[in-house]
């Protein structure tokens, strides 16, 4: 069989075909638009100068979208890390018969429309939503709070698309622990919560960053959440993109954003990688 | 002693409130559906299957919904057809740059979505071609092939190669070998990566904004539309359809693939 070399590629070759037609050249279209001019007529005229990503940083509207983008994946992630590591932790010990019906639970959004989970939000969050009738009815407030349209009410619709991400990459890493270690720890006279501490967390740690890193990337190329829950404050650079080319048609400075967008996240991603190896993320990521 | 009881009750609380954060927006769209006042919020006033009626009457989401079926079916079948040959390319096989090749097939995961819809519209356009299904069809098939990969090949890694070598050296020839022994062995994954791109097609809002014509706009882009006004009772009672159904695929696969399974094992 191993004589046979061709054979391989025989079998790669439409999918290798597909990505670079369509993944890898429109990619690389996209950088050299960035560098085109726009003329006022609308039409792009090809050259090779900087003067989109001048504009970009020419004042701080655009990077202040930018500052945003990254501020609110920072929370994400964090919100995320919080939310999720006690309940993959509940799983790793648990030894409920339930379990594979709870893990089936979590991953039951997964398979929800994402547009419907960011919409549903408006029913807990807005004026007559759940929250402010009960406080209404309970007689706690007299007018309704303002919960929509803000960067919590954002954040809230991102937790929820991102959260089982978090939840699994850190269980997986838990499940590939020994459970005999932290036994080891505690016979040799730790605490539970020494022997979690100097064992159990350290050797999650793959789980999390790999869970840390999805849901960053993922956050910075949000669009959705922003546009449905947030306000006019609350835009993305996705958001930001979408508009510069749909909008107003501006294609090479779209591109130059894009591009800028790219970069950010090539720069996280190879960061990571050199750290932590970007396998990690596959691996979860093929067990859910 | 007791205070690690304490502690494990207390992971136990906790997760059972992030579960019902989870769920709690999901039921309340649900429940939202059924009320059958005006303006699709709280408080209920009853309980009537009146928007779900006039969802039904709604020419434009049937069509979007076809749309999406159609959509969706296609997206499965052409990415599990490229990628089950890719799949089995890079676990059967050695071969040089296979690391490379194999990071670049995953890659269109973690390229930001706005960035592959502004990526392709940008190449459709220079080649003088108008947006079509066809392109959004070879758009999703970019979205969800990674995918099909990831299941394809873990489960590929755990079908032992001595099942296959056993029959080539019966004479079998290599695509004998693959109907006879590997698909029926990898039936399970190629339905579940099938399964997969169907799901992802079917919910993709950002990049199919990009691609979509007038003509083929699918569900999802369809309530995007109707969200600029506000959130309305016929917009819960689409999202209790859609939350039904997709509730149900996985239910239904899981069932359908343990059947599957137990028919090969036999």
């Amino acid at each position: 069989m191993k004589e046979k070399t061709w054979r391989p590629w025989l079998l790669l070759s439409p999918s290798l075909t597909a990505v670079f037609l369509l993944l890898v050249v429109p990619v690389c279209f996209v950088i050299v638009y960035s560098f085109w001019l726009r003329a006022p007529s609308g039409q792009d005229i090809p050259a090779f100068q900087l003067g989109n990503y001048a504009k970009f940083f020419a004042d701080f509207f655009y990077p202040s979208i930018l500052l945003n983008t990254l501020r609110v994946a920072f929370e994400t992630v964090i919100l995320c890390l919080l939310m999720g590591y006690i309940p993959a932790f509940f799983f790793y010990k648990t030894e409920s018969r339930l379990k594979p019906y709870l893990m089936l639970l979590v991953m039951l959004p997964f398979w929800i429309s994402f547009i419907i989970r960011t919409l549903s939000w408006i029913n807990i969050l807005g004026d007559s939503g759940l929250i402010n009738h009960l406080l209404l009815k309970a007689g706690l407030i007299t007018s309704p709070l303002a919960l929509l349209y803000n960067e919590g009410a954002v954040i809230m619709g991102l937790l929820q698309y991102l959260l089982p991400f978090m939840i699994l990459n850190i269980y997986v890493s838990l499940d590939g622990i020994d459970k005999s270690l932290a036994e080891a720890a505690k016979s040799l006279g730790c605490t539970e919560w020494q022997a979690f501490r100097e064992v159990t967390l350290p050797l999650s740690m793959p789980g999390v960053s790999a869970g840390c890193l999805l849901v960053f990337v993922l956050t910075c190329g949000t669009y959705l959440p922003p546009m449905i829950l947030g306000g006019p404050g609350n835009e993305m650079i996705a958001n930001l993109i979408f508009k510069r080319v749909i909008g107003t048609l501006d294609w090479p400075f779209g591109s130059a954003i894009s591009v800028i967008l790219m970069l950010l996240l090539a720069i996280i991603v190879y960061t990571y990688n050199r750290y932590m190896g970007i396998n990690q993320i596959f691996k979860s990521l093929s067990n859910g | 002693m007791k205070k690690m009881i304490s502690g494990w009750s207390l992971i136990k609380l906790f997760t059972l409130l992030v579960y019902i954060w989870m769920f709690t927006p999901i039921i309340a769209v649900v429940i939202l559906a059924f009320n059958p006042q005006q303006f699709g919020s709280f408080p209920m006033e009853g309980f009537s299957f009146q928007w779900f009626v006039k969802l039904s009457h709604n020419s434009t989401i049937l069509e979007a919904f076809k749309n999406s079926l159609v959509l969706g079916s296609l997206t499965a079948v052409f990415s599990t057809a490229i990628g089950v040959p890719a799949a089995m390319a890079f676990i059967r096989y050695e071969f040089r740059g296979k690391e490379f090749f194999n990071t670049l097939l995953i890659a269109p995961i973690m390229v930001p979505e706005v960035v592959l819809g502004v990526a392709l519209l940008l190449f459709i356009r220079w080649l003088q071609q108008p947006k079509s299904f066809a392109m959004l069809l070879i758009g999703h098939v970019v979205l969800t092939l990674p995918y099909v990969l990831l299941i394809v090949q873990a489960r590929l890694v755990g079908i032992k190669r001595e099942y296959e070598e056993a029959a080539l050296s019966l004479g079998a020839s290599p695509l004998q070998t693959f109907r006879e022994i590997t698909f029926p062995l990898l039936a399970p994954a190629i339905f579940a990566g099938m399964l997969f791109s169907f799901t992802i097609s079917f919910d993709d809002v950002t990049a199919t904004l990009f691609w979509a014509t007038a003509q083929n706009q699918t569900v999802p882009v369809k309530i995007f539309g109707m969200l600029r006004n506000s959130i309305s009772p016929e917009i819960n009672a689409l999202g209790a359809v859609m939350i039904l159904l997709t509730v149900s695929t996985p239910l239904l696969a899981g069932y359908l693939s343990r059947r599957f399974t137990r028919g090969i094992d036999k």
